[in-house]
């Protein structure tokens, strides 16, 4: 069967029911706008569905999701796109809007996603904690940045099992080639839910305030590839750089500076390769797990590889 | 908004090829575009991260101190350069007794001698002391990169190839590899004087 043929049938299986059009006919539009026009095939997909949910008036929402297949959340990399998910519901959040009934995370062993549902769906609300499959879900994508949405047509399960939520860790590799500015001994603000790093004694928040005092290193570690910034915390830092916060306080306090400690932890980290485990926040990467990579490297295959070119 | 400017990542580099990489370009017209240094195995370098032995500092400067320190890698040396405005770097230079294993991370540089050659220096951005594990780490690492571009070389979309075709000598990418060899096979002779830690 050719690729356009089963566009045309999974795009047929959409409107069954729906509309009174045939198999041939959806796939001489794709022929055109593929073959003729050169429209790429997802898009060609797109612009037909479009055209028989104007001709035929039926709600969008309401298309049977013909294509869903089962898959993990961590597959997920193209938006519109209809699934099948068997899923862990790990947070629910306030919603912010009355359009919206529920917003929360959704995780599988491949890591999570953010999920929404929406008032006009009129669905069955979903549980915290609970295993769901949920059916023809399709996927949004917002800076790069995947999330599902329940929909009319979504069918919601209770599965009484347990899955494992994998997390969304990442690791990288490389040498720290950077300490940036914020690092070394710190204060932060101490109101009840700001952590603001102050600068000059003040919170952008709040003001002047009385600080506590914090250590944390903002770092570039690079592989020659990529230039990851890593954000390591206290505790972080007190193991790569072999600093306490109170040693740090001392330190500043005799030399009423506290750049110095900032220089005293790059004296220990510039130049040192590591492996860096942890969530990714914004474009940094939070170090949850460091490891000094002293091990000799494997000389063995890099020389096969030189001499075999 | 305007968005910050990305990191450039330091490129990994053996001595002999940075020193060969003399041709130098920007790729805007803006006041503050970077400067990169075109690689001969076809890449831009607008920083680079260096680990080998320091083996000579001295102050070649007149009025006030200006560092040169050589650091050598298994395939070559790459002349570092500090004075007032990288402050760290020359206090390191002046303080620091050869020979000692450093890593640098810094900025190519390059200048026309009096006989108009053009010599390849680094500029550092930092300099501190490390161990032989890490420079044997860079050394792998170092010829893994650079296998890396000399297998990328040929693609036709590699327009840094293009470039290093039209402004060096194209010969010159065997012997790279060539350097690549001897790099590893320097770690190589240590690790067999070196009795097996574990059974």
């Amino acid at each position: 069967m050719t690729d356009v043929r089963q566009h045309a049938e999974d795009l047929h299986e959409q409107f069954s029911g729906h509309a009174d059009v045939s198999v041939d006919e959806i796939e001489e539009r794709l022929e055109r706008l593929v073959d003729e026009f050169k429209v790429p095939m997802d898009e060609a997909t797109r612009s037909v569905r479009s055209h028989y949910v104007d001709e035929t008036g039926v709600d969008r929402d309401e298309l049977a999701g013909g294509s869903s297949q089962a898959v993990e959340l961590g597959d997920i990399d193209q938006d519109e796109q209809w699934v099948d998910l068997t899923v862990k519901v790990t947070q629910l959040w306030e919603p912010r809007s009355d359009s919206i009934a529920q917003v929360g995370l959704v995780g599988d062993e491949s890591g999570t996603k953010k999920f929404v549902s929406f008032t006009t769906s009129e669905l069955p609300e979903l549980e915290e904690g609970t295993v769901y499959r949920l059916s023809n879900v399709v996927t949004d994508e917002y800076e790069g940045q995947y999330s599902v949405k329940l929909n009319r047509t979504t069918t919601i399960e209770e599965l009484d099992e347990e899955i494992e939520v994998g997390d969304d860790d990442v690791t990288i590799e490389g040498a720290l080639v950077d300490i940036q500015s914020g690092s070394g001994l710190i204060k932060r603000c101490p109101e009840e839910d700001c952590t603001r790093v102050l600068q000059n004694g003040r919170c952008a928040e709040h003001g002047e305030v009385e600080g506590t005092f914090d250590l944390r290193i903002k770092a570039v570690v690079d592989d020659g590839v990529d230039a990851h910034e890593v954000i390591f915390n206290e505790a972080a830092t007190e193991d790569v750089a072999e600093i306490s916060l109170e040693e740090a306080k001392d330190m500043a306090m005799d030399a009423l500076d506290t750049t110095v400690v900032a220089e005293e932890i790059a004296d220990e980290v510039m130049g040192v390769y590591y492996r860096v485990t942890g969530p990714t926040f914004g474009r940094y990467v939070l170090a949850d797990s460091v490891e000094e990579l002293t091990e000799r490297p494997d000389t063995e295959a890099t020389l096969i590889r030189a001499r075999s070119m | 908004m305007s968005q910050a400017p990305t990191r450039e990542v330091a490129k990994r580099v053996f001595a002999r090829e940075f020193n060969d990489a003399t041709y130098t370009f920007k790729e805007s017209d803006e006041e503050r575009a970077p400067n990169f240094a075109l690689l001969p195995t076809g890449d831009r370098a607008n920083r680079v991260f260096v680990v080998g032995t320091l083996t000579e500092t001295e102050d070649i400067g007149d009025d006030s101190e200006y560092w040169r320190g050589r650091v050598v890698d298994p395939t070559g040396t790459f002349f570092i350069y500090a004075g007032q405005y990288q402050p760290e770097a020359a206090a390191f230079l002046r303080d620091t007794e050869p020979p000692a294993y450093v890593s640098v991370v810094g900025k190519p540089r390059t200048f026309e001698t009096d006989d108009g050659s053009i010599n390849v220096s680094l500029r550092p951005e930092s300099i501190t002391a490390v161990d032989e594990g890490t420079r044997d780490r860079w050394v792998v690492e170092t010829a893994d990169r650079t296998l890396d571009r000399i297998e990328a070389f040929d693609d036709d979309t590699n327009e840094y190839a293009a470039m290093a075709t039209e402004r060096y000598d194209a010969s010159l990418l065997d012997s790279y590899r060539e350097e690549v060899l001897t790099a590893l096979e320097s770690l190589d002779g240590v690790a067999e004087d070196e009795p097996e830690a574990t059974a």
